[in-house]
């Protein structure tokens, strides 16, 4: 099966890539506002249902993918 | 010489070059005049954190609109690491620069094979071997396979790595445009000036820029 | 203001009712929370050193050359030629345990703002870790971790990273040490201070915005709201060399246009503890507006906002005529740079949020009114008075296959794998880089060099800690002489377990005493330095690890020496009285399995003399290689000296009366030279002792009362090579 794991800076962690990304998009004009930049994981899984690769794909996201003091991670499972 | 925010080697370019004889002009990564010189270096370093990719954010800043147009009307050019990086992305030398093979950042003297003669190596025959310094993570020249052989024919391979250091196509350490008046490379010539700090190889590279430069300004 | 009604609040934040009262008598009244969070900060151990102050008077801060001593963000030194060296060694344990490529990497950060501060430039870091042993694979990730973030943080703000030392240890498994040092250069007249001066004058915040960051143990005191999570509280802090690089230059520009009366760094507890100095040192009051400060993030209340931990900031005192040159060079560096406050008569710091008083702080209470503890040493009953017995120790048969064991140690073995990570280079003064016994960097474009090192050893110390602290000193200071440099000062990391039970109280005093006596005895002046303490899991602390940084000054840069013979050097030995003993060897723990007995006494006064025999040596250009005798002994110093050129073939006095302690013994201050045949006349006048030649052969002898080593030097290079690379695949 196939899921997407998105990392993400948590909620208040500095995040210096978002912030240099986000002043040089405005100093060329463009009216974006509170980047926060992460990472995309595409894996695939053996799993019988949609929420055991929902589980399996949550464990390795906590255990390997995000580092849980950080960062925060969504799990999305490509059903069929 | 250009300085963006996170540009750690300038001031060491700045030397390099009044060793070799040039006279060194500041320039800012906000200025949109390159102050009639005669060459352009863009040193090495960080620039913008190397956030997004290296060299991305740098290679839109105003200072590149000009570079540019220096470069099309034949300009003399060298991007050194970061300023490499900024060049592979700004489409002024082809191909990018990727994470090292091994995944970490790399600091030692390597040995270059200088590939062809050129004026940017200081007219070294074929086969030389120049020691500069190579310090880099993201220093793996990549570019798609039939790009890399017609790189290859047209000789703009200048400088290669006599041992494959960080997983580069073709071993390649220094390309040049195919007009040949732009030259990046990952190596550090500009820590190769100086016989108390080790190998002076670099001279004739930065010796290189100089020497074009004076073309130009005459 | 509301005062604290539950009164256990000052213990959730680690103060004693004891300290409790105190804070009651110095205000006059209970404090509010807003006041209880900065009192429970700087009275922590981190801030007030309330266990070591005392201690820490033991040591020599003055001297000819000390410019500023302890009690600034760093210490200044003269080095002549109108230029001053700032440096220091800080401790980021802790952070780094939790997160270790954060940890580092702020660690960095944090010792390169304290050097700037001082309105130096930044020219070389050095690092010193400690680890559990390579086969843990906590130890494996901790140590993989520390060393990127170290080489992020130093390479992405362009100061080279020019030596340090690593070490593997059980007793650090638990509790890794990252201790970093920076040295800066600047004009003597260019001396800054973080010495607040001038009612009227403002208080000026610039570098990065300020979030929730390393607000850690206050956040008790955060809204008494139920669904507050932990998310909201991070007690990481996450480095930004990025931002640390404007901030870098933006800092200097504004120092070298004379636009600052005073500069400051934002270190542990933020606000709180950077502006109660400045008014400290300069004996004035600040009013501060916090509602001012640039936030990162919403809603954050105002004790927050004083306690931050945020990285990359720095606080200033500005004239007001000043403030648009000052905002113009920030805005050139797109720094965000406001003013916070105002400098005021008087001794108290004032803090307002929205026109409303927040909390009045008196400013001696909390800088100089933290109570200082002293300890109760106790002799711990393991030490021992006597050395090992040697007769216990069986002499092995294979002396060559000794010294390849101890080339491939982890303590021991290349750590090119680690300083192949830190870019050397950048700067053009790396005169010497690592691998050798010290770093020099040339104060380009002056031709004077500075020589640094930094050196200790927890295990030695745990045998015994006055001796082992002494030993520190007169490591680092030898191995700055063996680079042709004058010893010139000291800065020093204690890194302890919990000063308030077990072995630590004596650990740290003696370890304390032992500095003084050693610097004493050279006089050095110990002009900065860090305490770590609590660096222990489980009521067992980590071996006692001082860590002593030496600065050493070379005249020229071209007198510099390496540690590498040429092939056809004469070797030659130039050694202090006394004897190498198995005691606390690595010898004794690789071989032999075992730490015991008690180290010799270093005898830093005939440590001095010969750090004075190598200066003058290198003056006189005799030298081509100098190599201190250190871990793994005589053979050991030999072996790494001869790798280079391919070949060495020595016999050297069997000192300690068995070859195998006089070849591998430690605890004994002497340097292996290599000079040219012309001029071994000159370095024996200075003490030396002819024991060889280097040759290129490719075979390493050495000769010792009838034992004999005869191995491959390639054999040796690839012991030494090989350990970190193949323990750190993947």
């Amino acid at each position: 099966m196939k899921v997407t794991v998105l990392v993400r800076p948590k909620d208040g962690i500095l995040d210096p890539q978002g912030e240099a990304i986000d002043r040089s998009l405005q100093g060329l004009g463009y009216a974006s506002r509170g980047v926060r930049a992460g990472k995309v994981f595409d894996l695939e899984l053996d799993a019988a249902t949609a929420a055991d690769a929902r589980k399996a794909a949550s464990e390795l996201a906590d255990a390997v993918l995000a580092n849980a003091l950080i960062e925060q991670f969504e799990v999305i499972v490509h059903d069929g | 010489m250009v300085t963006f925010p996170g540009t750690c080697d300038d001031r060491d370019a700045i030397r390099a070059v009044e060793i070799c004889g040039g006279e060194a002009v500041p320039l800012w990564h906000g200025d949109d005049d390159l102050r009639q010189v005669d060459g352009v270096f863009l040193p090495g370093g960080f620039s913008y954190g190397d956030h997004l990719r290296c060299g991305a954010i740098a290679s839109h800043s105003p200072v590149m609109a000009a570079v540019r147009d220096f470069a099309a009307m034949g300009g003399p050019v060298l991007g050194v690491c970061n300023g490499f990086q900024v060049l592979c992305e700004a489409g002024l030398l082809p191909g990018i620069l990727q994470r090292n093979h091994h995944g970490r950042f790399n600091c030692l003297e390597a040995d270059l094979v200088v590939e062809r003669t050129a004026a940017w190596t200081g007219d070294a025959a074929p086969g030389t071997v120049l020691r500069v310094p190579v310090k880099h993570g993201e220093g793996a020249w990549y570019a798609p396979d039939d790009a890399v052989e017609r790189i290859e024919a047209s000789g703009q391979v200048v400088l290669r790595y006599a041992d494959d250091i960080n997983g580069a196509a073709g071993r390649v350490a220094g390309v040049c445009n195919e007009a040949g008046n732009v030259f990046g490379l990952m190596p550090h010539p500009e820590h190769a000036v100086d016989p108390l700090l080790g190998s002076t190889d670099g001279r004739s590279i930065v010796g290189g820029l100089v020497g074009l430069a004076a073309v130009v300004g005459t | 203001m509301q005062s604290v009604a539950a009164t256990e609040l000052h213990r959730r934040l680690g103060l004693t009712d004891g300290e409790f009262a105190r804070i009651v008598g110095d205000l006059g009244r209970s404090p509010n929370a807003f006041e209880l969070a900065v009192y429970s900060l700087l009275w922590s151990e981190h801030c007030g050193y309330k266990h070591s102050a005392l201690l820490l008077r033991r040591l020599p801060t003055t001297g000819a050359a000390v410019l500023q001593g302890p009690g600034e963000n760093a210490g200044v030194v003269d080095v002549g030629g109108g230029l001053a060296i700032a440096f220091k060694v800080e401790s980021h344990n802790h952070p780094s345990a939790v997160e270790p490529f954060q940890g580092a990497a702020t660690g960095v950060g944090g010792i390169l703002r304290d050097i700037f501060a001082m309105g130096a430039r930044p020219i070389a870091i050095l690092d010193s870790l400690r680890f559990g042993t390579l086969d843990s694979e906590r130890a494996r990730r901790l140590f993989d971790g520390c060393v990127r973030g170290v080489a992020h943080y130093g390479n992405c703000v362009g100061v080279p990273n020019v030596g340090g030392e690593v070490m593997f240890e059980p007793g650090y498994e638990s509790n890794c040490l990252v201790n970093a040092m920076c040295a800066g250069v600047l004009a003597v007249a260019d001396l800054q201070s973080a010495r607040a001066a001038g009612p009227g004058n403002l208080v000026v915040l610039f570098g990065a915005q300020t979030g929730r960051d390393g607000i850690g143990g206050a956040s008790v005191l955060a809204s008494q709201d139920l669904d507050d999570d932990l998310e909201k509280r991070p007690s990481v802090q996450i480095g930004d060399p990025f931002t640390g690089k404007k901030l870098i230059e933006c800092s200097l520009e504004l120092v070298a246009g004379g636009l600052l009366v005073s500069l400051q760094d934002l270190g542990a507890a933020g606000l709180a503890s950077s502006t109660s100095e400045m008014a400290s040192k300069g004996q004035v009051g600040l009013e501060l507006d916090l509602d001012r400060v640039p936030l990162r993030e919403r809603g954050m209340e105002p004790f927050e906002i004083m306690i931050s931990e945020s990285q990359e900031r720095m606080a200033a005192v500005v004239e007001p005529s000043q403030l648009d040159a000052v905002a113009a060079v920030c805005a050139r560096w797109d720094l965000p740079c406001t003013v916070i406050g105002r400098v005021v008569d008087g001794d108290s710091l004032v803090c307002r949020y929205d026109g409303e008083i927040v909390g009045v702080l008196g400013v001696a209470s909390l800088v100089d009114g933290c109570p200082r503890y002293a300890v109760d040493p106790q002799r711990p009953q393991r030490l021992s008075d006597e050395p090992a017995d040697v007769a216990d120790y069986a002499e092995p048969d294979d002396l060559g296959a000794v010294l390849l064991d101890l080339l491939a140690a982890p303590n021991i073995a290349s750590k090119a794998w680690v300083y192949g990570q830190y870019d050397q280079f950048v700067g053009s003064g790396s005169v010497v880089r690592p691998g050798s016994d010290a770093a020099v960097v040339r104060l380009t474009p002056s031709d004077r060099a500075i020589a640094l090192s930094l050196d200790g050893n927890g295990r030695r110390v745990w045998l015994d800690p006055r001796r082992g602290a002494a030993e520190a000193v007169c490591e680092a200071a030898l191995n700055v002489a063996c680079a042709g440099a004058t010893p010139t000062a000291i800065t020093n990391c204690l890194n302890f377990g919990n000063p308030e039970r077990g072995e630590t109280p004596y650990m740290l005093t003696e370890a304390i005493e032992g500095i003084a006596e050693a610097c004493e005895a050279f006089g050095l002046p110990v002009v900065s330095g860090n305490v770590s303490l609590y660096n222990e899991t489980a009521f067992t602390p980590i071996p006692p690890t001082p860590t002593i940084g030496c600065l050493g000054v070379l005249e020229a840069a071209d007198q510099a020496v390496r540690h590498s013979f040429a092939a056809g050097d004469t070797i030659l030995l130039l050694a202090a009285p006394g004897a190498p003993a198995i005691d606390g060897s690595e010898y004794q723990r690789t071989v032999h399995g075992r730490t015991e007995g008690r180290i010799p006494d270093r005898n830093p006064a005939a440590t001095a003399t010969l750090c004075q025999s190598l200066a003058t040596a290198a003056r006189q250009g005799l030298l081509s290689a100098a190599h201190d005798v250190s871990d793994g002994g005589l053979a050991v110093a030999i072996a790494e000296a001869a790798l280079a050129c391919g070949g060495a073939e020595v016999e050297v006095p069997d000192r300690a009366g068995r070859p195998d302690v006089s070849l591998f013994g430690e605890g004994h201050s002497a340097v292996v030279v290599g000079c040219a045949a012309h001029h071994a006349a000159a370095v024996e006048a200075l003490g030396g002792r002819r024991i060889g030649n280097a040759t290129a052969d490719g075979r390493i002898r050495i000769r010792c009362a009838g034992a004999a080593i005869d191995i491959a030097s390639t054999a040796a290079a690839a012991a030494f090579e090989a350990t970190l690379p193949t323990a750190m695949v993947g």
